[in-house]
C-alpha cells in the first residue's frame, strides 16, 4: 500500500517537474498524452470496467474540443469556463446518443458507437461554423478573468495535467465506488445484477455519460494544447487507437490505459518523428502485435511483485 | 419514371459496388462466423489486392490497357497472396480469443501492413486500368457506362455462385455450416477444426484479395482506402447479419446503393445514411437483417 502511494507520489512529481526540464517541443508532445490518455481512460471505464468494448470516445473527445473553441471564440478564453462548459455539453450528447447504444452490448455495441462516432465526425466535417474540414482556430487562453493569456507551452501543458487529474480522479472514484462494482457486474452478469434489482440500463447509461464527460473534458484541454482542432483529430484511426490504448494497457485497471495511451502518443509524435520518420504505423503496429503475444494482461500486467497468488489485474482496480 | 430515367444509371453502379463490397465482406463475415474472430486487417488485405493490381497492370493517363491474359493473371496473383496472407493470419490469430486482444493484433497487423504499402508504392493514389476490350462504354438505354463494371457486377456474381454452392451442396460446406452453429460439435465429431478454420481464413482473405483487385479499375489504390474498405465491409457484414452469407449479400446490395445512388440524391447526407442505417438495423435487429440460420454467431 505504502508502496503503491509511493509510486503514485513519484509519478506525480515527475509528470509536474517536466516542464521545468525538459525542452518545449517534448513538453508539447507530453500534454498531447495527457489529453490522449485521459481519452483512454474514458474507454476503460466502459471497455474494461463495464465490459463495454467502444469506438465512441473520440466523437465525445471532438465535441468537447469544439465547444471549448466555440466557447472561447464567442464567449470567453477563460479555461475553467471552457472546460465546465465543453464536459458538460460532451455529457448531454453521450446521454442522448447512449441512450441508444447502452440497449446493446458487445461486438454490437461497438458498431453502434462505431456509427455514432462516425456521424459526429463526419458533421463537424461539414458544419461551416467549425471551418468543417479545415478546423477550428482560437486564440490563447486565459486562467482567470483579466489574467494574462498562456502562450507557454509549459503552462498549458500544466493545464492539460490539472484537467488530466481530476478525470482520473474522477474516474478511480466511480470505479471504488458502488457504482463501480454495479458497471464490473454489468461485464460479469448483467442477468444477476438485474436479479438483485439494479437496472443494467441505468448503470450502462450513467457509466457511458460519465465516461462521455471525460472524454469531453481532455478534448477542452486538447484544444488549450493546440488552439486548433480539426475533424482529422476525431477519426477512426484514432477511435481505434484509443481502444487499443486500452487493451494495451490493460482493460480495467485505469492507469494501465493511461499508460498505454503514452505509448501510443509517444511513438507517433514523439519517436517516430525523430528516430524513424514516417515509421509510425509501422512501430506501433509492431507494439501491438509484440503486445499481444508478449503481455497477456496488457502494460498493467507488468507487476514486480513476487506474491505468488495475485488477482488478475483485469478484475480489479488496482489500488 | 423521370427519377428512375434519371437514376438507373447509379443504381447499376451500386450494383456493380454491391458484387465488390459482397467479395471483400463475405470473407470477413465467414471468420468471424466460423472462428469467432474480428479480423480488423481485412480492409488492408484488400487493398494489397488492389496494389498486385496497379503493380502489375499499371494505368493512369496514356498508359497502354493490359490485355485480359494480363488481367486474369493479376487477379489471380491477388488471390494467391490473399491465400497466403489468410494462413498468416490464421496462425497468428489462433489462441488469441478474446475479441479485444484480436483487435489489437489485426489491427497492428493492418498498421504494419498500410505502412508497408505506402512504402513500396508511395503515398499518391493509383489508378489501376481495365483490360483491353473492357476499357470502353457500352450502351445502356441511350447512356453510355463503363464496361469494366458490367464485367465486375458478373465476376462477383460468378464467385458468389460458386461459394454458395459450395457451401450449401458440399461435404465440405456442410462442415463449414456447421461449424458457425457450433464450433465444439464439429470438432467433437472428428474434425480438426484448425485445419479447417485456417482454411475458411485463407479463402476469405484471398477472396478480399481478389475482390480489392477487381475494384481497382473502380476505387483505384491509394493509402488510406484499407480502412474505408474495412468499415464498409464491418457494415455490410453487420447490417446483414455476423456469419451469414445471404445477410452478407443482402447488406452488400444495400450499401453499393448507399454509396452510388444516396450520394448523387442526397449528396452530404449519404454518409450519414450508411452508419444511420447499421445503427437503426442493430437496434432493432441485433443479429442483423438476415442471421447465419443456425447460427450463434455474433451471440458469444
Amino acid at each position: 500500500m505504502n508502496r503503491t502511494r509511493l509510486t503514485y507520489a513519484l509519478v506525480l512529481l515527475a509528470l509536474a517537474a517536466l516542464p521545468l526540464i525538459m525542452p518545449p517541443y517534448p513538453v508539447r508532445v507530453m500534454g498531447t498524452v495527457l489529453a490522449f490518455g485521459l481519452v483512454a481512460v474514458s474507454a476503460d471505464l466502459l471497455t474494461g470496467l463495464t465490459g463495454l468494448p467502444t469506438l465512441a470516445q473520440v466523437a465525445y473527445f471532438g465535441v468537447g474540443a469544439y465547444t471549448a473553441g466555440l466557447v472561447s471564440n464567442h464567449l470567453t478564453t477563460n479555461l475553467f469556463a471552457q472546460l465546465l462548459i465543453g464536459t458538460a455539453v460532451a455529457a448531454a450528447v453521450a446521454a442522448t446518443t447512449g441512450a441508444v447504444a447502452v440497449r446493446t452490448s458487445g461486438i454490437v455495441f461497438l458498431m453502434v458507437t462505431l456509427a455514432i462516432a462516425e456521424m459526429i465526425h463526419r458533421f463537424f466535417d461539414s458544419w461551416s461554423v467549425v471551418g468543417a474540414s479545415d478546423g477550428l482556430i482560437v486564440g490563447p487562453p486565459t486562467l482567470y478573468p483579466g489574467g494574462e493569456p498562456l502562450l507557454l507551452a509549459g503552462l498549458l501543458y500544466w493545464w492539460a495535467l490539472f484537467v488530466f487529474l481530476v478525470g482520473f480522479g474522477v474516474a478511480v472514484t466511480v470505479a471504488r465506488s458502488p457504482l463501480g462494482r454495479s458497471m464490473r457486474a454489468v461485464r460479469e452478469s448483467p442477468t444477476r445484477l438485474e436479479a438483485i434489482g439494479q437496472h443494467t440500463y441505468v448503470v450502462k447509461l450513467v457509466s457511458f455519460v460519465i465516461a462521455g464527460a471525460l472524454a469531453g473534458a481532455a478534448g477542452t484541454a486538447m484544444m488549450a494544447l493546440k488552439s486548433f482542432f480539426t475533424p482529422g483529430h476525431m477519426g477512426f484511426g484514432l477511435a481505434a487507437l484509443a481502444l487499443l490504448a486500452v487493451v494495451l494497457g490493460g482493460a480495467g485497471t485505469l492507469w494501465g490505459p493511461a499508460l498505454g495511451a503514452a505509448v501510443v502518443i509517444l511513438v507517433r509524435d514523439w519517436a517516430a518523428p525523430t528516430y524513424f520518420v514516417g515509421g509510425a504505423e509501422l512501430i506501433l503496429g509492431a507494439v501491438f502485435v509484440g503486445a499481444v503475444f508478449a503481455l497477456p494482461h496488457g502494460l498493467a500486467g507488468i507487476r514486480p511483485t513476487r506474491r505468488k497468488h495475485r488477482p488478475s489485474p483485469l478484475t480489479e482496480v488496482t489500488t | 419514371m423521370q427519377w428512375l430515367d434519371a437514376n438507373y444509371l447509379n443504381m447499376i453502379d451500386g450494383f456493380a459496388y454491391a458484387g465488390l463490397l459482397f467479395l471483400i465482406a463475405v470473407g470477413l463475415s465467414l471468420v468471424f462466423g466460423t472462428m469467432d474472430v474480428l479480423n480488423l486487417a481485412h480492409g488492408a488485405v484488400a487493398l494489397i489486392g488492389a496494389y498486385i493490381g496497379a503493380a502489375m497492370l499499371g494505368g493512369g493517363a496514356g498508359a497502354a490497357a493490359p490485355s485480359g491474359l494480363q488481367f486474369g493473371a493479376a487477379v489471380l496473383a491477388a488471390a494467391a497472396v490473399g491465400l497466403l496472407g489468410g494462413v498468416v493470419l490464421a496462425m497468428l490469430t489462433n489462441g488469441v480469443d478474446d475479441h479485444l486482444r484480436q483487435a489489437l493484433l489485426t489491427l497492428g497487423i493492418a498498421l504494419i501492413a498500410s505502412d508497408l504499402i505506402s512504402r513500396s508504392f508511395g503515398a499518391d493514389e493509383r489508378s489501376v486500368a481495365a483490360p483491353r476490350g473492357l476499357d470502353k462504354s457500352v450502351d445502356i438505354f441511350g447512356e453510355a457506362y463503363p464496361a469494366y463494371r458490367l464485367f465486375a457486377l458478373g465476376a462477383s456474381v460468378l464467385i458468389g455462385i460458386v461459394i454458395y454452392l459450395v457451401l450449401e451442396h458440399t461435404q465440405i460446406g456442410a462442415v463449414i455450416r456447421a461449424a458457425v452453429a457450433d464450433r465444439a460439435m464439429v470438432e467433437a465429431i472428428g474434425h480438426r477444426s484448425t485445419l479447417l478454420l485456417g482454411g475458411v481464413f485463407a479463402v476469405g482473405a484471398s477472396l478480399a484479395a481478389v475482390g480489392g483487385a477487381l475494384a481497382g479499375p473502380v476505387l483505384g489504390a491509394q493509402s488510406g482506402l484499407d480502412n474505408t474498405i474495412l468499415l464498409w465491409a464491418l457494415v455490410v457484414v453487420v447490417i446483414g447479419g455476423l456469419g451469414s452469407i445471404r445477410g452478407a449479400v443482402l447488406g452488400a446490395v444495400l450499401i453499393g446503393q448507399v454509396l452510388t445512388l444516396g450520394v448523387s440524391t442526397l449528396e452530404e447526407q449519404a454518409s450519414y445514411l450508411m452508419f444511420g442505417a447499421m445503427a437503426l438495423v442493430l437496434l432493432f435487429k441485433p443479429a442483423g437483417l438476415l442471421p447465419a440460420r443456425y447460427g450463434a454467431a455474433g451471440g458469444h
